[in-house]
């Protein structure tokens, strides 16, 4: 048997399915389709969900989370969680608003907080890829780390006297869409390229799918596993800092309870949290949903109170739908 | 003749495309080995499925001591006195053997909701002694050696009021030695009256220990054999349908050229002490020892993936440092390691995506993205080259048989291009006819001048395949054999005999 490998002759045609039949088969439109269910039915109760003013707010609300939630995914893939996005959305925050408060360039400042968030997702990273302590445990103290660093410096205040020309950051519109979405999606894009079509991405569901057998396969897992941490890191980051713009000012409390938001979006969106799959498009329909309910809630007066119960009841749900799916084919 | 144990009579099975089993007869009479042989595929697993309770089957019936009956789950089957040992065993491995042996079956102190270890511990002490093994009993059943679980696994099944055991390719991982004690208790449990249905790849063992073997091919009857009767080329003709002669034939190496690999004084925890080899051009080395003796030990210190306290590897002369899996792709060397499911695939990913895994650098577009034509290319080459039989490259490789799912780690490997290829069991629990094709793969490499460290547990295999032979016993190199002077004796004696002997190099 000769078996060096010389012109590669395609041996067998890949069984062509059309791209409406792997559209319609995709775990996303499925999703997709719950997110018009749900939609047309809000709509029903209360038509004021589909005015322009409306949509106008609920997706730019629906953009933080799913940024949030975009880094939240990379770090799902491989089986791992970030539970300190929240905190890390204020720490960045307040690291940027502050230097903007007494002066500085707005670059500059958003540079600072994008690089104090970095430097939590790195040493989340480190502690995780290299010095292999378990992600929930390391993320864990990180949420209580950093929640607890912008307590201690701001002593709680806010801090305001954000400067007037970072607010259309969050406050602004381009093309009738508010500024928040643009970012949004362009930041979606590129995730969605980074885990599509380069080696990186690739690596990072095969990690999930079986970690040792990437190792053994000569790929640098450590090195991916601090760099997803740090890619979430940044991404809440960058969501925090966006916040500031959107209150004027940098608050303590500012992303607390996000993880879970960010956790239920993906989780919504048909991630699955043993790693190995999901993808951004099902994080934006899973944020959407998420964003479309609570604000369907709110329409219809229900009580906030009562939100989360709805929104844990849908996080439930979603899972075990996966979950029948999976059991049947 | 008194009335089988099981009786199973006209089974059907069918799954969405498949005929799995058709019109399949198979019975068991009290205190009978009997071997079920067959090639991946040929629907052992789903006879046994359908026998358990597993699946339904469509058509056919089940005689358990003469009474029809249907065992819906495994715990109905186990009532009725079957057990079922599998090839990846079923137990907690953080649990210590006392737990694990009466899991769900607790004996506990009279009226009390507590365990009462006393009489667990004399009850398992009781069952280990009619095994003839030694347990620690306060250890992690984890750390144990395969063997030994697999005798708590039995010794579990014997809790119970056992009639049938089912072994499915029970000495996969069990050393020679091993694997005669096992042999010893199946003996003793069918003097017990007590009937075996014994799955395996290993043909000489199933000579050995059975009364009768059953084949199937292509989930029919394929005949039985009497194996003090028959041979083995009636058995391997039944299996596949064709005479296999170039199975076990002697290949005589050619060509072999200068040193590529040396390893110097490697050692490192668990179990590697102080070895040494070198490995030539177009050599197979092929490494044969007890499990338990530092093979695979040995490898990942090799390739990086565990680290060694000491011990330089030199490529080609020079001494590289390899510190992980990269750097040992990088230096040429391939590593398939012994359990292709754990820690070769990644099972939820397709034939492409696994294929190309370790080449990503070399399936770039603008230096950046996954280029999917080039990626396609690769896995078609490969895919041709090893007749590797898949319906298309986008299927999942958890859904390949045995043979096919080795394959795949082999194109990845080879993708590669190593000057030093080292297979770890490379034809554990894969059929007979992918077997000798994974040989001849082997065979044919060599002569294209890849270097090859063959660690395997058949001897067959290492003798017929294997230049030299270098022979590991508790973490040292015992000896290493030429051609010429590797026997099943030479080479047993060497894995076996604990005294100190000179190393013959």
């Amino acid at each position: 048997m000769e078996i060096t490998v010389g012109d590669a002759v395609p041996v067998r045609a890949t069984r062509n399915r059309s791209l409406v039949t792997r559209i319609i088969q995709s775990k996303e439109s499925a999703i997709f389709l719950a997110l018009l269910i749900i939609m047309g039915v809000i709509t029903y109760v209360a038509p004021k969900f589909m005015s322009t003013s409306n949509l106008f707010l609920v997706s730019r609300q629906v953009s933080f989370v799913a940024i949030v939630a975009f880094g939240e995914l990379f770090v799902i893939l491989t089986g791992g969680i970030d539970l300190s996005v929240g905190s890390l959305m204020a720490l960045a925050g307040t690291a940027a608003a502050y230097p903007m408060s007494i002066g500085m360039s707005v670059t500059a400042a958003v540079a600072i907080g994008i690089g104090v968030g970095l430097l939590m997702g790195a040493i989340n990273g480190w502690l995780i890829a290299y010095v292999k302590i378990p992600p929930f445990i390391v993320t864990l103290g990180m949420l209580s780390t950093a929640s607890g660093l912008v307590l201690g410096l701001t002593k709680g205040w806010p801090i305001t006297n954000i400067p007037v020309r970072f607010l259309p950051v969050a406050q602004g519109e381009w093309l009738k869409l508010p500024i928040p979405v643009w970012i949004a999606l362009a930041l979606g894009v590129v995730a969605h390229v980074v885990l599509t079509y380069t080696a990186f991405g690739r690596r990072t569901y095969a990690i999930g799918g079986n970690e040792q057998a990437t190792f053994l396969s000569g790929i640098n897992v450590k090195k991916i596993k601090f760099m997803l941490y740090v890619i979430s890191a940044v991404a809440a980051s960058i969501v925090g800092i966006i916040l500031v713009a959107r209150f004027n000012s940098a608050q303590a409390d500012t992303g607390r309870g996000w993880e879970l938001d960010a956790i239920a979006a993906a989780v919504i969106g048909g991630t699955s949290l043993a790693g190995g799959s999901g993808s951004i498009l099902g994080v934006v329909i899973g944020a959407c949903i998420m964003g479309a309910i609570k604000n369907g809630l709110v329409l219809m007066r229900v009580s906030s109170y009562w939100q989360t119960a709805v929104i844990g009841v849908i996080i439930v749900l979603a899972a075990g739908l996966d979950r029948l799916k999976a059991k049947r084919s | 003749m008194e009335s089988a144990l099981i009786d199973m009579q006209g089974i059907c099975k069918a799954f969405p495309g498949v005929r799995a089993l058709n019109n399949v007869d198979f019975s068991v009479q009290p205190g009978e080995v009997v071997g079920l042989l067959g090639e991946n595929g040929a629907g052992k697993s789903t006879l046994m499925k359908v026998l358990a309770g597993v699946y339904k089957q469509e058509a056919g019936k089940v005689l358990w001591q003469g009474q029809a009956t249907r065992f819906h789950t495994i715990q109905d089957a186990n009532q009725a006195g079957i057990s079922l040992i599998f090839q990846e065993l079923n137990n907690c491995p953080n649990l210590k053997p006392l737990d694990n042996l009466f899991l769900g079956r607790e004996r506990f102190l009279k009226g009390l909701p507590f365990l009462d270890y006393s009489a667990m511990r004399a009850k398992a002490l009781e069952l280990f002694a009619y095994l003839g093994v030694q347990v620690d009993l306060d250890r992690e059943i984890g750390s144990m050696s395969t063997a030994v679980q697999q005798m708590i696994e039995i010794a579990k099944a014997l809790l119970t009021d056992v009639k049938l055991l089912i072994m499915d390719e029970p000495t996969s991982s069990l050393s020679d030695k091993e694997t005669a004690q096992l042999f010893k208790v199946i003996r003793e449990l069918k003097a017990r009256g007590i009937s075996v249905i014994f799955i395996s790849h290993k043909l000489n063992e199933v000579f050995e220990i059975t009364d009768r073997i059953v084949v199937l091919r292509d989930g029919e009857n394929a005949g039985e054999i009497n194996p003090r009767t028959g041979t083995m080329d009636q058995l391997i003709n039944l299996m596949v349908g064709r005479e296999l002669s170039t199975l076990f034939t002697r290949r005589t190496g050619s060509g072999i050229g200068g040193e590529v690999l040396r390893v110097e004084g490697i050692t490192g925890a668990p179990r590697v002490l102080d070895v040494s080899f070198s490995l030539n051009k177009g050599e197979i080395l092929g490494v044969a020892g007890l499990i338990g003796a530092g093979r695979t030990e040995m490898a990942r210190m090799i390739i990086g993936a565990d680290p060694k306290t000491r011990g330089k590897v030199f490529i080609e002369g020079k001494l590289v440092r390899i510190k992980s899996p990269r750097d040992a792709v990088r230096a040429g060397i391939a590593y398939l390691p012994e359990d292709r499911k754990t820690q070769a695939l990644i099972l939820p990913m397709t034939v492409r995506e696994n294929l190309t895994m370790s080449i990503h650098s070399l399936v770039l577009r603008l230096g950046t993205f996954l280029s999917r034509a080039k990626e396609n290319a690769v896995t078609d080459a490969y895919v041709s080259a090893l007749d590797i039989k898949i319906s298309d490259r986008e299927q999942v490789v958890n859904n390949l048989s045995g043979g096919n799912q080795q394959k795949v780690v082999i194109a990845k490997w080879l993708a590669t291009k190593p000057r030093i290829l080292i297979l770890d069991e490379p034809t554990r629990g894969i059929d007979v006819a992918a077997k000798a094709e994974v040989h001849r793969m082997i065979g044919s490499l060599a002569d294209q001048g890849v270097s090859i460290l063959l660690i395997s547990s058949e001897l067959p295999e290492v003798l017929s395949l294997a230049d030299r032979v270098l022979v590991m016993h508790e973490g040292r190199v015992k000896a290493i054999l030429a051609q010429s002077e590797a026997t099943q004796e030479t080479i047993m004696n060497a894995a076996l005999v604990t005294e100190v002997q000179e190393v013959s190099a």
